[in-house]
């Protein structure tokens, strides 16, 4: 068995030249959460590995425009450890740190979760919820994509074989907002996610919703957006109807599998149940904030 | 093909190994260096058993690359205790009969010593996710977390 070869750029551009060099044989490596698994599996076989955790961009968590940069390989552990962003992004922090076990929250990240590709990954509905953009490092420099741009099937992204997520940018929140992220699994902790629902949302001071994002997991071959969704809380209280009109655009935008964590009917339900939820611990949070 | 010379810190001391991309840091700690106290439970981070300290976070090794090891600090089961005199959750693990097998048991010390560097004073509901990672098959876990609790207290001085 011939071995792989292995990198630690110090920048983007010397990744980025390292992925080039590579023809398409590389994978990159960040906290190697899902790459060890893989490669021990036989599931891939590259020629190169580029570990991307020397390049500062990618292990930085910085503040920029009134929101957070956070870099694609910043640990569950350190993006934990940080109260400014905990206070602005409950949501997102509670499906990033859904990722397994204390020993998998040192090592896993938002980038690897999302490149990985799962339409089941726990941190993504709550990034796309949030409005996240991130940034790709790609041989012309650096390009700027929605989050809900990335993943386009199970476990395949947009990215090119010579390009990788650098960072993310979470927005500024305006006053009275916040977010949150539910999932269900057949056990109280460490398992793959049978539906993922994430909701931001936005108060006026009367509170009305201005603003909203939906997202759902595990339910489609990648990650949805449900704009439908979004649009049943926005201009409402967040009553009871309009929580139920968001349960059923949920419903609707559903196109699950069926297999041993969840029937198709099961999943399509729970997603409306799971959103509904996420809605309600959302908007107090934002009544709070 | 050439094998990577990683310099690296275990345990305090300054080591130096050879491997391939391929290996992990518990092939190279087991294999390279004869460090065999980190345990190869499912090599896929579910178990926990082979669970060190890799610059100051609690990981697994079957999920580290040996050659990430360049330049870091690690901790392992071996550092635990000082000579012969055992680390107080050590102790405790003997006194509450917290093994059977024993194969998880270095995963678990290591992994609640990292807890209780952190937390001194757990819960046992903070002490019982903290070390969800960590699988054993054989106790049952409350002999575990009995003596993880015990320690906990004795190191308080309580």
């Amino acid at each position: 068995m011939s071995d792989i070869q292995f990198a630690t750029p110090k920048t983007i551009k010397e990744a980025v030249k390292c992925l080039v060099a590579a023809k398409g044989k590389a994978r990159v490596l960040a906290g190697g959460t899902d790459l060890l698994v893989q490669l021990r599996a036989g599931r891939v076989a590259p020629a190169f590995i580029v570990d991307l955790k020397h390049i500062p961009e990618l292990t930085q968590i910085k503040r920029e425009d009134g929101g957070f940069r956070v870099g694609a390989a910043v640990s569950g552990a350190a993006l934990g450890e940080h109260a400014a962003f905990r206070k602005a992004w409950p949501g997102v922090l509670e499906g990033l740190e859904l990722i397994g076990s204390t020993q998998i929250q040192s090592r896993a990240s938002l980038g690897g979760n999302l490149c990985n590709g799962s339409p089941a990954a726990d941190s993504v509905p709550g990034l796309i919820a949030a409005g996240a953009t991130c940034r790709i490092a790609t041989p012309k420099g650096l390009r700027e994509a929605k989050v809900e741009d990335i993943v386009t099937g199970p476990g395949k992204t947009s990215l090119k074989a010579d390009e990788f997520v650098v960072s993310f940018l979470l927005p500024k929140r305006p006053k009275r907002a916040s977010d949150a992220y539910l999932r269900l699994i057949p056990r109280t902790e460490m398992d793959i996610a049978v539906v993922g629902a994430g909701v931001s949302l936005a108060i006026d001071s009367k509170g009305v919703c201005t603003d909203a994002r939906v997202a759902l997991g595990a339910v489609a071959p990648k990650p949805l957006l449900v704009k439908a969704a979004a649009k049943a809380l926005i201009g409402t209280r967040v009553d009871e109807a309009a929580l139920e009109a968001l349960a059923a655009a949920c419903r609707a935008a559903c196109k699950p599998i069926d297999d041993k964590r969840g029937t198709i009917e099961y999943r399509t339900k729970v997603a409306g149940v799971l959103a509904r939820r996420a809605a309600l611990i959302a908007l107090e949070r934002a009544q709070a904030a | 093909m050439s094998k990577h010379h990683v310099t690296t810190t275990i345990n305090g001391d300054p080591v130096e190994f050879l491997c391939e991309t391929r290996q992990t840091l518990l092939d190279c700690l087991r294999d390279e260096l004869d460090m065999t106290g980190s345990k190869e439970g499912c090599a896929s981070g579910d178990c926990g058993a082979c669970s060190v300290m890799l610059d100051g976070r609690l990981v697994c090794a079957c999920l580290v690359l040996g050659v990430e090891a360049a330049g870091a600090t690690i901790e392992t089961i071996e550092g635990v205790a000082q000579g012969e005199q055992l680390h107080p959750i050590q102790k405790h693990f003997l006194e509450e009969a917290a093994l059977q097998c024993g194969v998880c048991t270095p995963g678990f010390i290591v992994a609640a010593k990292a807890l209780l560097e952190k937390n001194p004073d757990p819960t046992e509901t903070e002490a019982r996710y903290w070390l969800a990672g960590n699988l054993c098959r054989c106790t049952g876990y409350d002999k575990i977390i009995r003596a993880v609790m015990n320690a906990a207290a004795e190191m308080r001085g309580a």
